[in-house]
């Protein structure tokens, strides 16, 4: 093994110590993201970490067949963003989280409190 | 001494590219709120598995498998900007708030001031 094949090999794994971090500190956001948009952007920022993990991968095992893949999930990662994108818009906010105070006092039954019931309608007809 | 060449090269795209998507996932976790936190992931996310995927071209030492990862780099550039206003623009429509710290907000929301 020469000297830059020694180097790359280096910058392989260092490569792939970031990016499993990267994923871990994603999916706490994941899990922890107060809102649904976040937890979305979340999931987007995991595929674009996912290609660059696949790439890293197809560097080091030497099969190009790996780029095709990682332009593919590229290609389905935006469409699920897209798809997500309109499910918020068309789900709004959700009861819960209309006004801290409501979460507070409906945090036993969720969400079907006659004050959100006004606050959605209302929210509907704006426009 | 050419090969040699583009492995260097190919190692410190490497190391870029992974530096710049830990950096995107910090700035997802740290940021406020979710229009901040688009910032990092639309800009830095993209050119972190940019760099990447350039790197595994740059080493196959293959023009077509080049110019293959070059048009998904091309792809994630034309498609990242979309995706990150679609969902800024609908989590705004749906009345998600900034976070405090946030100076102004030029996009009016959909029924407060115009109402009256």
């Amino acid at each position: 093994m020469t000297m830059p094949e020694q180097i790359l090999s280096g910058a392989t794994v260092f490569a792939l110590a970031l990016l499993s971090l990267a994923l871990l500190v994603t999916v706490w956001r994941i899990i922890r993201g107060p809102t649904l948009p976040d937890r979305v952007l979340g999931l987007d920022m995991l595929v674009a970490i996912a290609i660059g993990l696949i790439a890293v991968v197809a560097i080091r095992t030497g099969f190009n067949l790996y780029i095709d893949i990682a332009i593919a999930l590229g290609l389905v990662g935006f469409l699920a963003t897209v798809a997500f994108a309109r499910f918020v818009l068309a789900r709004g906010l959700s009861p819960e989280k209309a006004s801290p105070e409501q979460a507070a006092a409906g945090a036993g039954k969720r969400g079907r409190t006659p004050q959100a019931k006004v606050a959605r309608r209302k929210r509907k007809g704006g426009r | 001494m050419f090969e040699a060449i583009i492995t260097l090269s190919v190692a410190v795209l490497l190391v870029g590219g992974a530096t710049f998507s830990l950096l995107a996932a910090i700035g997802i976790v740290r940021f406020p709120d979710l229009y901040t936190r688009m910032h990092a992931a639309s800009k830095a996310g993209t050119v972190g598995s940019g760099l990447l995927l350039l790197a595994a071209g740059l080493h196959s030492l293959d023009v077509a498998i080049l110019f293959r990862a070059l048009a998904g780099f091309f792809f994630f550039v034309l498609t990242a900007p979309i995706s990150a206003h679609l969902l800024a623009k609908a989590a705004h429509q749906a009345g998600y708030r900034l976070a405090k710290q946030s100076v102004i907000d030029q996009l009016p929301q959909k029924e407060e001031p115009r109402r009256h």
